[in-house]
C-alpha cells in the first residue's frame, strides 16, 4: 500500500514537470505563432516608401512617417520630463527620507500609482494638461502624460539601483569630510547609473506602446504633415514651436488602421505592429544588455 | 561652512518636493476626476447609475445605468482571469520549484517579454486571430465578443501573476522546504502543500494584481469587444467596459464642458476607485509575505 502510494505521488511529480514545462512552451509557441501571423501579413507592406509616407485614405499609399516621428518627439519630451523628478524622488525616498507617516505615504502613494490604470493618465491629462492649462492636444501634453506614467518605474528602479550601493562606500565618502549631497553627487549617482538608465529605458519601452492615454487626450487625428522643425534660420536657431503641435504616434496610428473594416488597412496596421515591436524589442534587449554590463563591469 | 549647509538645504527642499510630486500626481487625479464629473452626478442620480440596466448616454433618450458597462468589465476580466490565475500559477510553480538554473534564466526574461508587446498587438491578435480562429469552432460567436479579448489579456497578464507569485515562493526559507524534503515528500507534494500554502498571502497579491490588470486594460478590449453596451453575461456577444467606454467617446471629438463629456469623468471614478482598492489591498498583501520570514 505504501508502496503503491509512494509510486504514485512520484509519478504525479514527474507528471506535473511535464506539464509545468509544457505550459511554459505552449505559451511561447502562441506568442511566436501570433508573431509569426503577424510577420506574414505585414511584410508585404513593409516597404521604404510605408515609413516616409503619410495616413492616406487609400491603404496602399499610407505609411508611418507622421506616426514615427511623432512617437520620437513625445518620447523626448518624456525623457526630459520623467528623468528628473523620477531619480531625484528616487534619491529622496534612499538616501534623505526620515522614517515617518510621510514617508510612508509617499512609498504607499508610489506603488499604487504604478498600478493606476493608464487611460486614467490619460483622463487627468485631459483634464490638467488639455484644458486647465490650455496645452492642447499638443506634443508637450502627449510627453507630459506619458513622464507620469513612467514615474513609478523611474522612482522604483532608481531605488533599487541605490540600495544595491554598499553603506561602506558612502561612509567613506564621510570620512573624508563630504556632506550628504557630495555623498550622492560624486559616489552614490555614478555607481547606480547603470540601473537607473535600465529602469528608464524599460519605461520608455512601455510608454512607446501605450496608446489609451494618448487616444484619450485627442491624439486620434489625421496627421498628414510634420511638426515644424526644431531648428529655425533666424536667432536663437533653435524652436520650441514644434512642442504644441499636433501629433500621431505609432501606437495610435496603428489603433486607428486595425479599427477600420478594410482588410487592406489591417496589412497596414501589422506592418506597423512590426515596426513598433522592434522598436520595444530593441529598447529591452539595449537594457538586458546593460543590466549585464554593469553587473559585470561593478564588483563590490 | 555656511554657504555649504545653505547648498544642502536646498538640494534637500529639491529632492523632498520631487518626492512629494507623486502625492500631488494622485492629488490630481482624484480632483480631476471628481471635478469633471460632479456635473454628471448633479444630473444623474446614484441609484440610477448603480443599478440602471441600459447604457445609451449619446442617445435623444439617454439612460445612465452603469450596469452594462460592470457586467463587460467583469466579462472580460474573468474570462482573462481564468487563463491568467492557473496558467501563472503553474508556471510560477514550475520555475520556482522544478526548472533547473539554466532554463530559469531563460524562461523569466522570456516571460517577462510577454508583458513588453505593445498592448495594441495584442488588441490585432484578439480581433484579427483569436476570433477568426474561434469561429471555426463555434459558429455564433461574433465578430466582436467578450471571449477573445478575454483570452487575450489573459495571456497578457500571465508574467505579471507568475513573477509576483514566484517572489512569494522563494521567499519561502529553504529550511521550510527542506524539513518536507526530509519526510519523504515529493517536490510536487513540497509545492502544494507547503510552499503554496506558506506563500499565500503573496499568491493571493499576484491574483488581485491580476485583476486590477485586466479590469484597467484598454487597447485589447476597446479593438475586439466591439464598444457596445451589453446587458449581458454570454461571452459570445459584444460588450463594452469602463476603459473602451472611454476611449470611444474621446475618439469622437466631444467638446469640453459637455454633459457627454463629463461622462467619461464619471465612469473614470468609478474605474479609479476599484483599482485602486484592489491595489491597496495587493499592497498589503505583499507586504505581509515580505514581513513574515
Amino acid at each position: 500500500m505504501w508502496e503503491y502510494k509512494g509510486r504514485l505521488s512520484k509519478y504525479l511529480d514527474k507528471l506535473f514537470m511535464i506539464f509545468g514545462l509544457l505550459l511554459c512552451l505552449t505559451g511561447l509557441a502562441v506568442i511566436t505563432i501570433l508573431l509569426i501571423d503577424l510577420f506574414i501579413d505585414g511584410s508585404p507592406r513593409l516597404t521604404l516608401k510605408f515609413l516616409i509616407s503619410y495616413p492616406s485614405r487609400s491603404p496602399e499609399k499610407a505609411g508611418i512617417l507622421s506616426a514615427w516621428v511623432g512617437s520620437f518627439l513625445v518620447m523626448f519630451v518624456t525623457v526630459f520630463a520623467a528623468i528628473p523628478v523620477g531619480v531625484a524622488a528616487g534619491i529622496y525616498l534612499e538616501e534623505y527620507a526620515p522614517k515617518n507617516w510621510v514617508t510612508d505615504i509617499m512609498e504607499i502613494n508610489i506603488a499604487n500609482l504604478s498600478g493606476v490604470p493608464s487611460v486614467i493618465f490619460g483622463l487627468l491629462a485631459l483634464g490638467v494638461f488639455v484644458y486647465m492649462l490650455g496645452l492642447g492636444e499638443s506634443i508637450l501634453t502627449g510627453g507630459l502624460t506619458l513622464a507620469l506614467l513612467v514615474l513609478p518605474i523611474v522612482i522604483m528602479s532608481t531605488r533599487e539601483a541605490i540600495r544595491a550601493i554598499p553603506q561602506a562606500i558612502r561612509e567613506a565618502s564621510y570620512a573624508c569630510g563630504a556632506t550628504r549631497w557630495q555623498t550622492v553627487r560624486w559616489h552614490v549617482l555614478p555607481y547606480s547609473m547603470g540601473g537607473i538608465l535600465t529602469g528608464v529605458i524599460i519605461g520608455l519601452s512601455r510608454a512607446i506602446g501605450e496608446t489609451a492615454p494618448l487616444v484619450t487626450i485627442g491624439a486620434l487625428t489625421f496627421i498628414a504633415f510634420l511638426p515644424s522643425p526644431p531648428i529655425s534660420t533666424e536667432f536663437p536657431f533653435i524652436s520650441f514651436r514644434w512642442l504644441l503641435d499636433q501629433f500621431t504616434v505609432m501606437p495610435v496610428q496603428i489603433f486607428n488602421w486595425v479599427s477600420r473594416p478594410q482588410k487592406e488597412f489591417h496589412l497596414n496596421a501589422a506592418a506597423a505592429s512590426i515596426i513598433l515591436l522592434l522598436m520595444t524589442l530593441i529598447m529591452n534587449g539595449f537594457a538586458i544588455y546593460l543590466r549585464y554590463r554593469f553587473r559585470r563591469k561593478i564588483r563590490w | 561652512m555656511g554657504m555649504r549647509s545653505k547648498k544642502e538645504g536646498t538640494v534637500e527642499a529639491l529632492l523632498f518636493f520631487s518626492g512629494a510630486f507623486s502625492i500631488v500626481v494622485t492629488g490630481a487625479i482624484v480632483f480631476v476626476l471628481f471635478y469633471e464629473s460632479l456635473r454628471f452626478f448633479k444630473e444623474v442620480s446614484l441609484i440610477e447609475f448603480f443599478t440602471g440596466t441600459v447604457w445609451s448616454p449619446l442617445f435623444s433618450n439617454p439612460r445612465f445605468g452603469v450596469l452594462p458597462l460592470v457586467a463587460g468589465t467583469l466579462l472580460t476580466t474573468i474570462i482573462a482571469l481564468l487563463v491568467a490565475l492557473p496558467a501563472g500559477l503553474v508556471t510560477a510553480i514550475y520555475i520556482s520549484e522544478y526548472a533547473p538554473r539554466g532554463l530559469k534564466e531563460v524562461l523569466k526574461p522570456l516571460l517577462e517579454l510577454l508583458a513588453a508587446i505593445p498592448t495594441v498587438v495584442y488588441g490585432y491578435f484578439a480581433l484579427l486571430f483569436v476570433t477568426p480562429l474561434l469561429q471555426k469552432f463555434i459558429p455564433n460567436l461574433s465578430g466582436f465578443n467578450a471571449l477573445s479579448p478575454g483570452i487575450i489579456m489573459g495571456v497578457m497578464i500571465i508574467p505579471y501573476v507568475s513573477s509576483v507569485s514566484e517572489d512569494a515562493m522563494s521567499s519561502v526559507p529553504m529550511y521550510i522546504k527542506e524539513g518536507a524534503y526530509a519526510m519523504g515528500a515529493t517536490r510536487l507534494q513540497t509545492a502544494f502543500r507547503v510552499v503554496v500554502p506558506a506563500s499565500f498571502s503573496g499568491i493571493g497579491a499576484a491574483f488581485i494584481i491580476g485583476s486590477s490588470r485586466a479590469i484597467g486594460e484598454t487597447m485589447v478590449v476597446a479593438i475586439a469587444a466591439g464598444m457596445m453596451p451589453n446587458w449581458t453575461f454570454n461571452p459570445l456577444e459584444p460588450v463594452q467596459t469602463f476603459t473602451s467606454y472611454i476611449v470611444q467617446i474621446s475618439l469622437g471629438d466631444v467638446p469640453h464642458g459637455t454633459f457627454e463629456y463629463s461622462t467619461i469623468f464619471a465612469v473614470g471614478v468609478v474605474l479609479f476607485f476599484i483599482t485602486l482598492g484592489l491595489n491597496v489591498i495587493s499592497f498589503f498583501l505583499r507586504r505581509r509575505f515580505r514581513e513574515s520570514y
